[in-house]
């Protein structure tokens, strides 16, 4: 069963329920599918959040996520797969990203979205600035990210 | 070569991208970044922490001792956050 992958790297918000059913449109063996969406939070480190500008690598932030989207469906049996990721500038409250995985059985769509995000989080190339009372300043990466990818290595 | 940098190290160099033509000696990804931090304040500043900085050959991942022979575009930049 094929299993079509889309990814889009856009400025514009998305539609939940509409990716929903773009990716399950006309196929009734999905039995499951899996949504996660990031939204950016007002808080951070205890710090007022005013907005996050996001920046990314155009091309290779394509390429590496597609990279992870065929490592997920040579891992699990997927019947779909959509990763939606927003740049420029957001306001709290707002979606950053979107990850739709559909497949026979919850399990698989449920890692399969979970590993995607791991990855979106530590090799995807994506920035964010935050723009807060206190100025702007870029994002630290987190050590915390960087475990949760690694466990999908572990054997 | 064409050089791409993004985020705080784009903005510690003072631009987005450049073309470079570094010395033959100048083999691997880490030899290129002592390289660069040698030609101005900017690029120091940038590179000051090397070890923090990532990079990719051709928009893939490589590690510092990748070799940069035949390399069409190389990117530098910090560690990533998205999602």
């Amino acid at each position: 069963m094929t299993c079509p992958v889309t990814i889009r790297i856009q400025e514009d918000d998305f539609d939940i329920a509409r990716e929903i059913a773009v990716l399950t449109n006309g196929r009734t063996d999905s039995g499951a599918v899996v949504t996660f969406s990031g939204i950016c939070r007002a808080d951070e480190d205890s710090a007022k959040v005013a907005a996050l500008t996001l920046e990314h690598y155009p091309g290779m932030a394509e390429e590496e996520i597609r990279r992870h989207a065929d490592e997920a469906m040579a891992r699990w049996p997927l019947d779909g797969i959509t990763v939606i990721h927003r740049v420029g500038r957001l306001m709290p409250g707002q979606n950053i990203v979107l990850v739709v995985t559909a497949s026979q059985h919850r399990q698989a769509a449920f890692a399969a979205a979970e590993f995607l995000m791991d990855y979106l989080k530590t090799s995807a190339p994506f920035w964010k600035k935050e723009e807060s009372a206190t100025g702007t300043g870029w994002v630290e990466a987190h050590a915390r990210d960087d475990e949760a990818a690694a466990r999908w290595t572990k054997s | 070569m064409k050089v791409k940098y993004f985020a705080w190290v784009r903005e510690r160099v003072g631009k987005a991208e450049e073309t470079i033509e570094p010395p033959a000696s100048v083999r691997t990804v880490e030899e290129l970044i002592a390289w660069l931090s040698g030609q101005s304040e900017a690029y120091a500043h940038a590179f000051e922490k090397p070890k923090v900085i990532r990079a990719a050959i051709d928009r893939a991942h490589v590690r510092q001792d990748a070799a940069i022979a035949g390399a069409r575009e190389i990117a530098f930049f910090p560690p990533m956050t998205g999602g």
